[in-house]
């Protein structure tokens, strides 16, 4: 038999029994249910949660499955299907709402923009799927930290750059942002990472309620904001178009 | 859709199409209040024939009509015009008195005159009648099945002959049926329409004598050709006192739906197969290449806009074979994902010639190869090889245009369910040397129909503010040095030539 590898068996080992009964271990039960050292135990789990196999309760510090696992295997939903049952809602949001339309999914650190609707008037716009947009700034970032926990951790582990004067990255002002973003529904970014440039993105679910991405639009600060607000015709055109999307996708109405 | 916004009035197109009949509500943007749509049943009697049953298709209309009032909750006040698109080159026969289809509708796809068509060639082959109407004798077109019913039906040649019996295409039975049926329906069909029957000639724009003479077809039975948006009737019923002003072939009115107005502009529909048309104003193109003259459309009394037609059999359908029969990927749209996971084709090549090699090849001994096959090729790069055939052949079908017309593709604009895979659409955009460009509205075909009937009553005053209703939701611009399309491309007609003379005779 060919050589294999300890560490991978342990880690298999650790996620069989955090799938097991007790779904909440602390690090002194996974290492002694292993017959593992501390010390080994917590370099294993610290790598697999930095994957996003498993996560630790803030509070408790136990540990238990991550997000992660349930996008592997058949709840894993292909961002090119997420593109096509998008299409025309996105479309359609772009017409009302006269601004260019973005559909993004959590990828490695950032927001990856799998979709990109041109603004409808005649300027030239160059398309952006394949680029990569910050998690703690953009409105499309924001909406994924608050609501996929994987996305959560790399956007509150990883350093928070300071794009403009308006970027929020101390922790716990960054933690208020998106608790107030999971009370509303809805995320913004006005000028956080670009200057002159505001944002408005809400989340998209599949049919097992899993945060799948994030649809918005973006603009100048100017049109997308009335009288010091974000304009509420624009932020519920957004919640629309990501409700319909869902429901393509197979959520049930929400 | 998402938002009350729009006002109206309104124009309402219906799509009679293949698989099922639809109506589209549009307001004065262009933008789609609401949508309804009912599948009819595909009728197989034997291999290789298929049938509909038009008395189920005019129910399905009405009911997709009401239904898209319903949603956009308006009354049909708020209607101002009605326009049609259609499957092309169906066929049906009716008597006049009750309404009542003498046989089932026969579809395009239906190939069961092959033989009738070969016959009808005589010494002279399939171009027999191109001169006249731009097309080869195949067992698509309209002409040829009315022959089979007249031969094949009992006693409907005399009834024909007496003038009890009216043909059309679909455009012709739903308009007759909105117009009041037995009760004074117009019986009209329009010059795109009629340039899919191979009786009509495309330099008089009228049913020439000669070929019905050849094809042993009455005139009686024949629709009056009109232009393609001008107010045929007024509708009764459901829509009654609305101006039914509009009818187009599915393809044509997916031309007009994308504002391609101009010589030389273009527009390719990617679904289970393809279709691109490119506009030739008004030049009538003979085609040494393969492909299709045909009439793009006509607007009321002003002069016809000819088009040349070149159709993929195999594009979506190879990404549903690799799905259903190879089973690579679970999703059509899953192909992207898989062939985005590898650089390039890793040397092979997939020319899909499942039933032969169509334009601008036309060999039926041909069959399907993947080449360049080595230990390093994988299922990434045979999906790549995939995305590219219908990319090479886009390629092809518009060299062949510019080989026949002369004129030079500035842009492609692109509609169809496969317009959502970006890598396709950037392959496309690379191999041909030129922007590729998808519109906000995915429903082109029906936009079309609803444009030209919007024009006919006034509604939108010309073809200006048509193109100032388009907007480009995305586009895609050729990121491949010449020298590497060019040798790919030599490889790509390595491996065409690789698929011809493989069938040993021809049937």
């Amino acid at each position: 038999m060919a050589r294999t590898i300890q560490s991978l068996e342990r880690a298999a080992a650790m996620l069989r029994l955090l799938a097991g009964g007790e779904r909440r271990l602390g690090l002194s039960d996974v290492a002694a249910a292993l017959g593992l050292a501390k010390g080994t135990a917590h370099g294993i789990l610290r790598t697999l949660q930095q994957e996003g196999f498993v996560e630790q309760d803030p509070t408790s510090g136990r540990y238990q499955l991550g997000a992660e696992l349930l996008r592997l295997g058949n709840s894993y939903l292909d961002v090119h299907e997420l593109r096509a049952r998008a299409l025309v809602w996105t479309d359609d949001l772009a017409r009302s709402s006269g601004e260019a339309v973005y559909l993004g999914v959590l990828h490695q650190q950032g927001v990856l923009v799998v979709h990109h609707v041109f603004r409808p008037d005649d300027s030239r716009q160059v398309l952006e799927v394949g680029a990569m947009q910050p998690l703690h700034s953009t409105a499309l970032g924001k909406v994924l930290s608050a609501y996929d926990p994987v996305a959560h951790a790399e956007a509150t582990e990883a350093a928070r750059e300071e794009f403009t004067p308006h970027t929020v990255t101390g922790l716990a002002d960054f933690e208020g942002v998106l608790d107030l973003i999971r009370a509303r529904g809805w995320a913004s970014d006005v000028e956080e990472t670009w200057e002159g440039v505001a944002s408005v993105a809400a989340p998209i679910y599949d049919r097992r309620r899993m945060p799948v991405g994030a649809v918005g639009i973006t603009g100048a600060v100017e049109r997308v904001r009335e009288d010091g607000e974000l304009r509420s015709t624009l932020v519920a055109a957004v919640r629309d178009c990501a409700r319909a999307v869902s429901r393509d996708l197979g959520a049930g109405r929400f | 859709m998402t938002d009350a916004h729009t006002a109206g009035p309104f124009i309402a197109a219906i799509d009679q199409g293949t698989t099922s009949s639809r109506c589209i509500v549009f307001d004065k943007d262009g933008r789609i209040v609401s949508v309804d749509q009912k599948e009819h049943e595909q009728i197989f009697p034997r291999p290789a024939w298929v049938e509909h049953d038009a008395a189920e298709i005019w129910t399905n209309v009405q009911e997709v009509v009401s239904n898209a009032l319903i949603k956009a909750r308006i009354s049909r006040e708020d209607i101002k015009a009605i326009g049609i698109t259609n499957q092309r080159e169906t066929t049906l026969l009716w008597d006049r008195h009750t309404g009542e289809p003498v046989h089932n509708a026969i579809v395009w796809q239906d190939t069961r005159t092959d033989a009738l068509c070969r016959e009808l060639g005589r010494n002279v082959g399939q171009d027999r009648f191109r001169r006249e109407t731009g097309l080869p004798l195949a067992s698509y077109f309209a002409g040829p099945k009315v022959r089979w019913l007249l031969d094949n039906v009992e006693g409907l040649r005399e009834r024909a002959e007496r003038g009890d019996i009216l043909f059309g295409t679909m455009d012709s039975w739903v308009i007759w049926n909105l117009t009041g049926g037995v009760d004074g329906g117009v019986h009209v069909t329009d010059v795109t329409n009629a340039s899919r029957t191979m009786l009509m000639n495309l330099h008089t724009m009228e049913w020439d004598d000669k070929i019905l003479t050849s094809m042993e077809i009455p005139a009686a039975i024949l629709p009056e050709i009109r232009s393609s948006a001008e107010v045929y009737g007024t509708a009764k019923g459901v829509l009654e006192g609305i101006p039914v002003a509009a009818a187009l072939g599915d393809q044509q009115a997916a031309l007009f739906g994308q504002t391609c107005f101009a010589e030389g502009e273009a527009k390719s529909t990617y679904g289970t197969g393809t279709f691109l048309l490119m506009n030739t104003a008004d030049k009538i193109i003979n085609s040494y290449s393969g492909l299709l003259t045909t009439v793009g459309y006509r607007i009321g009394d002003q002069k016809p806009v000819y088009a040349l037609e070149g159709s993929i059999a195999v594009t979506g359908s190879l990404v549903q074979w690799m799905r259903d029969q190879m089973g690579l990927i679970s999703t059509a749209a899953e192909i992207e994902t898989l062939a985005s996971s590898v650089e390039d084709n890793g040397g092979a090549y997939f020319v899909p010639a499942f039933s032969g090699l169509f334009a601008p090849y036309w060999r039926s001994d041909a069959r399907g190869v993947i080449a360049g096959l080595t230990r390093y090729v994988t299922k990434a790069h045979i999906a790549r090889a995939v995305l590219e055939a219908t990319a090479w052949q886009t390629r092809e079908i518009v060299d062949a245009m510019h080989k026949d017309s002369g004129v030079d593709l500035t842009a492609l604009k692109v509609d169809g369910g496969m317009t959502s895979n970006n890598l396709l659409m950037q392959t496309i955009s690379d191999f041909l040397d030129a922007p590729v460009v998808r519109p906000m509205v995915a429903e082109t075909t029906c936009l079309g129909a609803a444009y030209a009937a919007g024009l006919a009553v006034g509604f939108w005053p010309d073809t200006d503010a048509l193109r100032a209703n388009w907007r480009r939701a995305a586009e895609w611009t050729p990121r491949m040095d010449a020298d590497t399309r060019d040798r790919e491309y030599k490889s790509w007609l390595k491996a065409v030539e690789r698929t011809m003379g493989w069938i040993d005779h021809e049937e």
